[in-house]
């Protein structure tokens, strides 16, 4: 009667876990799983034990004690008194700092010199071949060490400042180049300057939406209006009138030779300036690859599209291409931000302390808490580059092809 | 997961790290040399001459705790180690010994798990700064900017002076000496601070050593001596009395010259009888043979030699005895009784 059925299924042997494809697959996994585990376990046991045997156990207590050292650049209020809680949160801001200006700086660079690389101009793009070519067949801490060296012994000295024949500062005497790092004027803010903020913050948000109504207009009618001329003049004129209205509230505070060094302004260190010039010309380079990479990769038919309509050069790369590269490089664009923030862990080499120079720098040293510390600082990294990941995840799928 | 899998992965790797402890005195006599951490490189102190042999006052100290061991001064390999990295050095095993004008400190002792096993050289923190300056004491460096070795106590000393002094500073701080003194050179820090010693000794590298002082405040008290990890007792006994076999030497006016000729004539001291192996069976219960301290003093001389050679009123160095004089010329130098 079932003659024409599913023969009965066999009855499940063991031999078919070895033998049988549908099974074998599932064999080698639980098998590299219990692998995996052991030695896992096994890793574990084994710092535990050793860690006992050198009389050492795993004691976070230390983050609430009282670090006794100083930092030098601290964006938070800290001193010698303050817990080495703290002073890991003033090197992790540290590190945020110098990831965020070395990300920015080595984007602008490396999409500038992937462009240029491929500019008709021969000198133009030979000389990025050279740049991308050097720069990134150099390890990174050497890039490091030779840019703080540069800072440190090619820029004049602060006491060249001082005396009879003393160097001016740059820009009406107001911004200095020293060896020990940029002292720029800071901005200082007086009774009335909220009202200025506000009428800034107004003016963008005007200028924004002026864009939105431009683009409408041009859509609408084809007519085209002077949206950067237009949004420079919402940007500034209200805010200059604000700025007066109010009795020129915001005033800046010009460095001056005082004692050892300049005093007042802002004092970017000779470390965070090598630091940062180092991470982005490095990381740059890649990022010029990449940008390279992403501009080859949409078809030439586009530029010749846009030509034939009567695009100019310049309009076709940012408006057509462009836009097209980008799915092609953000992906690979994270990793190489990725690298920067963890790159900026050599930090310690010229002596700017981000988090791996306190935490697990003198934190680690003053307490001897080795395994506490790495763990913590490792975990801060994780977050850190996740984040990172994360967000430029977020951007990709903003600029990533949209199917209907 | 995947911070899990971080997480163990950092276990592991500092679970591989951890070797040898425990019998230390085993180790060291089975693998046949001492592994001893020095200083990077610290005119004086620690450094390699022109044909790479190491060589200096705690170098000195080393190769005599290996004399002393193995009856040959050469049966010992030298770890360069940093302010920062000597104690993980030391804890994981991968050095035996650790000779790197090294401050003894409660937290170091106690909290680190190290012995201490005596004073080498009685130090203390000092600041220099180029002459033309005008600078003639330390409480004129407010606002000053500083070059420090991270890792040190110096850091941790020069925090407490500043602020029992009210005053403001600018630390820089630096992995190496020979990195400091380029930062200073170059003028990207008005002052250095470290161990008077190691001012001295970096201040007799410099082309133009008269141009720099060495301000008089001296703004701590730095103990520089030998340590090994916590429960090497047998391994710390032989180091500590080697220093002291040294210090008892130069009391008794025993001389890497005369010590042959002093173990076997008829001396008539009987604490230098004892010490040089003639009488009583000291080197056994160190578990080591009679003529121990003979060798070790064969190596460098006594401790007044090994100090005049290597970083004496003579040498470049130029530091006088001060504190490290005898306790009997006025110094605090000071062995316990060898018997």
């Amino acid at each position: 009667m079932s003659s024409s059925g599913q023969p009965p299924p066999e009855p499940f042997r063991v031999s078919q876990l070895l033998y049988d494809t549908r099974y074998r697959s599932y064999t080698i996994q639980i098998f590299a799983l219990a692998v995996l585990m052991l030695a896992f376990a096994w890793a574990i046991d084994n710092a535990v034990r050793n860690l006992e045997a050198l009389g050492k156990d795993i004691d976070f207590s230390f983050i609430f004690e009282t670090s006794a050292y100083d930092i030098n650049q601290h964006l938070l209020d800290y001193d010698s008194t303050s817990t080495h809680g703290r002073a890991a949160v003033i090197g992790i801001i540290n590190t945020i700092l110098i990831a965020v200006m070395g990300c920015i700086t080595a984007t602008v660079i490396g999409v500038l010199a992937g462009v240029l690389r491929l500019s008709r101009n021969w000198v133009v793009a030979r000389l990025m071949t050279v740049y991308i070519e050097t720069v990134r067949n150099i390890p990174v801490l050497i890039w490091i060490l030779f840019t703080v060296a540069i800072v440190n012994e090619v820029l004049p000295g602060v006491r060249s400042f001082r005396g009879e024949d003393a160097m001016t500062g740059l820009l009406f005497d107001s911004v200095f180049i020293t060896n020990r790092g940029f002292y720029i004027p800071a901005p200082v803010f007086e009774a009335g300057s909220a009202a200025v903020g506000v009428v800034l913050l107004l003016s963008m948000a005007a200028a924004w939406y002026f864009g939105r109504w431009a683009r409408a207009r041009q859509a609408a009618t084809g007519q085209i209006l002077p949206v950067f001329w237009g949004r420079l003049a919402i940007l500034v004129i209200p805010v200059l009138l604000a700025f007066f209205a109010a009795g020129s509230p915001i005033s800046l505070e010009i460095p001056a030779l005082k004692g050892f060094n300049f005093k007042g302004g802002i004092y970017m260190r000779d470390s965070l300036i090598g630091l940062w010039l180092a991470l982005s010309v490095y990381t740059g380079a890649f990022i010029a690859e990449i940008v390279r990479a992403g501009i080859l990769a949409i078809s030439k038919g586009q530029t010749e599209a846009a030509y034939a309509l009567g695009i100019r050069p310049g309009r076709t790369m940012s408006l057509v291409v462009l836009p097209q590269a980008l799915r092609v490089i953000v992906p690979p664009l994270i990793s190489q931000f990725l690298n920067l923030t963890k790159n900026s862990s050599l930090a310690i080499a010229v002596g700017y302390m981000d988090a791996t120079g306190t935490l697990g720098g003198i934190t680690l040293n003053q307490t001897g808490r080795e395994m506490e510390c790495i763990l913590l600082l490792m975990a801060f990294y994780l977050a850190a580059s996740l984040t990172i990941s994360g967000a430029m995840n977020a951007y990709n799928r903003s600029v990533r092809l949209k199917e209907r | 997961m995947r911070l899990k899998t971080t997480l163990i992965a950092a276990a592991a790797a500092t679970a591989f790290s951890v070797g040898a402890h425990g019998a230390t005195l085993d180790d060291v006599k089975a693998k046949g040399f001492i592994q001893c951490g020095v200083s990077t490189g610290l005119a004086g102190f620690a450094f390699t001459d022109s044909d790479g042999n190491w060589d200096g006052f705690d170098v000195v100290f080393c190769r005599a705790t290996a004399a002393a061991v193995f009856g040959d001064p050469n049966a010992i390999k030298f770890t360069p180690t940093t302010g920062k990295t000597r104690f993980t050095a030391l804890a994981s095993g991968e050095i035996d010994l650790l000779y790197r004008n090294t401050t003894w400190t409660l937290s170091r002792d106690v909290d680190l798990k190290f012995s201490f096993l005596g004073v080498n050289y009685y130090d203390g923190q000092g600041f220099m700064i180029r002459k033309d300056m005008g600078v003639s004491s330390a409480s004129e460096l407010d606002g000053a900017t500083v070059c420090i070795q991270t890792g040190t106590t110096t850091e941790l000393n020069l925090a407490d002076f500043f602020r029992a002094n009210n005053m403001n500073y600018e630390p820089v701080p630096i992995e190496t000496n020979a990195e400091a003194q380029q930062k200073y050179l170059a003028n990207a820090c008005d002052v250095y601070t470290t161990d008077a010693s190691g001012l001295a000794a970096t201040r007799a590298t410099f082309e133009d050593p008269e141009n720099h002082v060495i301000l008089p405040e001296i703004i701590s008290k730095e103990p520089l001596g030998p340590l090994v990890r916590h429960g090497d007792n047998a391994w710390g006994d032989i180091v500590r009395w080697v220093l002291n076999a040294l210090i008892i030497a130069e009391e008794k006016g025993i001389t890497a010259a005369n010590v042959d000729s002093m173990a076997s004539a008829d001396t008539k001291d009987p604490e230098i009888k004892r010490l040089l192996g003639v009488e009583g069976n000291y080197g056994e219960m160190l578990g080591l043979s009679a003529d121990w301290a003979v060798n070790a003093i064969k190596t460098g001389g006594n401790y007044g030699e090994i100090f005049e050679k290597h970083i004496g009123e003579n040498t470049a160095i130029g530091l006088a005895r001060g504190l490290n004089a005898l306790w009997t010329e006025g110094g605090i130098l000071y062995a316990p009784p060898f018997r």
